[in-house]
């Protein structure tokens, strides 16, 4: 029993890389239902008129690649599907070319043109500064975008002189990023506002569902797996949910084991 | 192990790992290309973070240092070609020696000058100037958070939606809201002994302390995970080629 308490974690590690990459090799699909939450989101999109604007902002970097990244193609390919005018921008200096390549080949998949149909703002330091100068106007806060195009003149953002003019803002964060684009953004200036978060962070965001000023959440994965199910687009975040769902089983029992070890043992004494 | 031993296995994967390459690079599984040379890269360094897994090792601390170096640089780059080349050296500095046909903007200046100031605080003798700069980021950050924060965290969460609502599961939700908050609140109130009421109510917030702390490690897992299946769809699909 002692021998078993003191268990050499690297065979945990192993028993986890197996439980990762079996599900991936022999391939099972688990279903993965939308949540409210995530409908919400799809729902708001969906029911904006084509040419409507979406600001998106990747507030992440490549650590967060791998849950971030999937809701970000998600989220552009449903834009662009439904013929939504999407400016992106980012408030993290390692999130410009994620960023980039993400709304870059989501256009080229549905011919949109850059500056007519989509832009990319680029990187800005600030944070709240950002926003609140985006409230007053966004040309001031972004002169010009990443490629260097003055951003008065772009067709893409005729009709927008604020925040306020936006018809839906996004915020996907591996950050706090989300809390200050509440405090300093959608409060203040009063927009719809949706997030997309990585799990580690997901359990902060519900009290804003529950005071509305979220519309919707997307948190880790999951959230990614949910809206490339409602987009009828499945992609790696649908793939990774197979192995999520066997190593997350995998935990509970080694947790489950722990326990009843520490029970039989650790309690005696 | 010792360390003879430890050399030797590294030794082994490396050869290994350089005949597998060498493999995809003949069979034309993987481009002699750029592309083909960056997923040998991000192979090699995804590898080498996770050989800390069996133990520290000098290939782990190569690539850990590799990402320290990239991320500083890339960094540097980022913050020359979207903060200072635009926003100081384009406004300012240029159009005083050349004409750009524009004015240089001299309210430039000020935060230039307070942003070199914060550096200053590795001079003995002038690092007294740093302060200038703490206490103008300082002032602004809370004359601008303060009033946002409590009216967005603070007024905007303490407006409750009624209890009894059509929805039965939504009054229960609401219910436990309620509950949870006003409990975990009196468990935190220390002015009070916890005995009778008191105490009843602060074990209640005790078990909402708990069941969220189980959903932030619930989360927690799912993300980190989250992070290893997208490094191993990496390896399999882009590296491998085994899956779509």
């Amino acid at each position: 029993m002692e021998r078993l308490l003191r268990i050499d974690r690297r065979i945990i590690f192993i028993f986890v890389a197996i439980a990762v990459t079996l599900p991936l090799l022999i391939r099972f699909n688990l279903p993965v239902t939308a949540t409210k939450d995530v409908k919400s989101i799809y729902n708001k999109i969906n029911s904006l008129p084509e040419g409507s604007h979406v600001l998106i902002s990747f507030d992440y970097d490549p650590a967060s690649k791998e849950e971030l990244q999937p809701m970000a193609v998600a989220l552009l390919h449903h834009c662009f599907k439904n013929n939504i005018k999407v400016i992106g921008m980012t408030l993290n200096p390692g999130g410009s070319g994620l960023a980039d390549s993400a709304i870059t080949e989501a256009g080229k998949e549905y011919s949109r043109k850059y500056k007519e149909d989509y832009v990319f703002l680029g990187y800005k330091t600030g944070t709240e500064l950002v926003m609140i100068n985006m409230g007053e106007n966004i040309f001031s806060a972004f002169p010009k975008d990443f490629y260097g195009n003055a951003t008065v003149d772009l067709p893409v953002l005729k009709g927008v002189q604020s925040l306020q003019d936006m018809d839906y803002v996004i915020d996907l964060a591996s950050g706090s990023s989300i809390e200050a684009w509440i405090a300093f953004g959608k409060e203040k200036y009063n927009f719809d506002f949706g997030g997309g978060c990585t799990a580690v962070i997901g359990p902060d965001m519900y009290p804003f569902l529950q005071s509305k000023q979220l519309t919707g959440l997307m948190s880790g994965l999951k959230g990614a797996a949910e809206y490339e199910i409602l987009i009828n687009r499945k992609s790696t975040a649908v793939a990774g949910m197979s192995p999520q769902s066997v190593v997350h089983v995998l935990v509970a029992l080694f947790v489950i084991f722990g326990n009843v070890l520490y029970f039989m043992t650790g309690r005696k004494k | 192990m010792n360390n003879k031993t430890d050399v030797s296995v590294t030794t082994w994967i490396l050869v290994a790992f350089s005949i597998v390459n060498i493999y995809f690079l003949a069979t034309g599984k993987l481009g002699f290309d750029a592309k083909g040379f960056g997923i040998i890269t991000a192979v090699a360094l995804t590898l080498a973070m996770y050989s800390f897994l069996y133990k520290d090792n000098p290939v782990f601390k190569i690539a850990e240092n590799l990402f320290v170096g990239v991320a500083m640089g890339y960094w540097i780059i980022i913050t020359w070609f979207n903060i200072l080349k635009p926003d100081v050296f384009e406004t300012l500095i240029v159009p005083l020696f050349k004409d750009t046909g524009s004015a240089p903007q001299y309210a430039v200046i000020i935060p230039t000058l307070l942003g070199i100031f914060m550096l200053l605080r590795f001079s003995n003798r002038l690092s007294w100037l740093s302060r200038w700069s703490f206490a103008f980021v300082v002032g602004l950050g809370a004359g601008i958070t303060i009033p946002n924060f409590i009216h967005a965290f603070i007024l905007k969460q303490l407006s409750f939606n009624p209890l009894i609502t059509a929805s039965i599961p939504e009054s229960i939700n609401n219910f436990l809201i309620l509950l949870g908050v006003v409990s975990v609140l009196i468990y935190f109130f220390f002015s009070m002994e916890h005995k009778g009421i008191i105490g009843g109510v602060s074990k209640i917030g005790v078990w909402f302390l708990m069941i969220a702390f189980g959903a932030s490690f619930g989360f927690t897992v799912m993300a980190r995970m989250s992070l290893l299946i997208g490094r191993i769809q990496f390896l399999l699909r882009d590296w491998l080629g085994l899956i779509q």
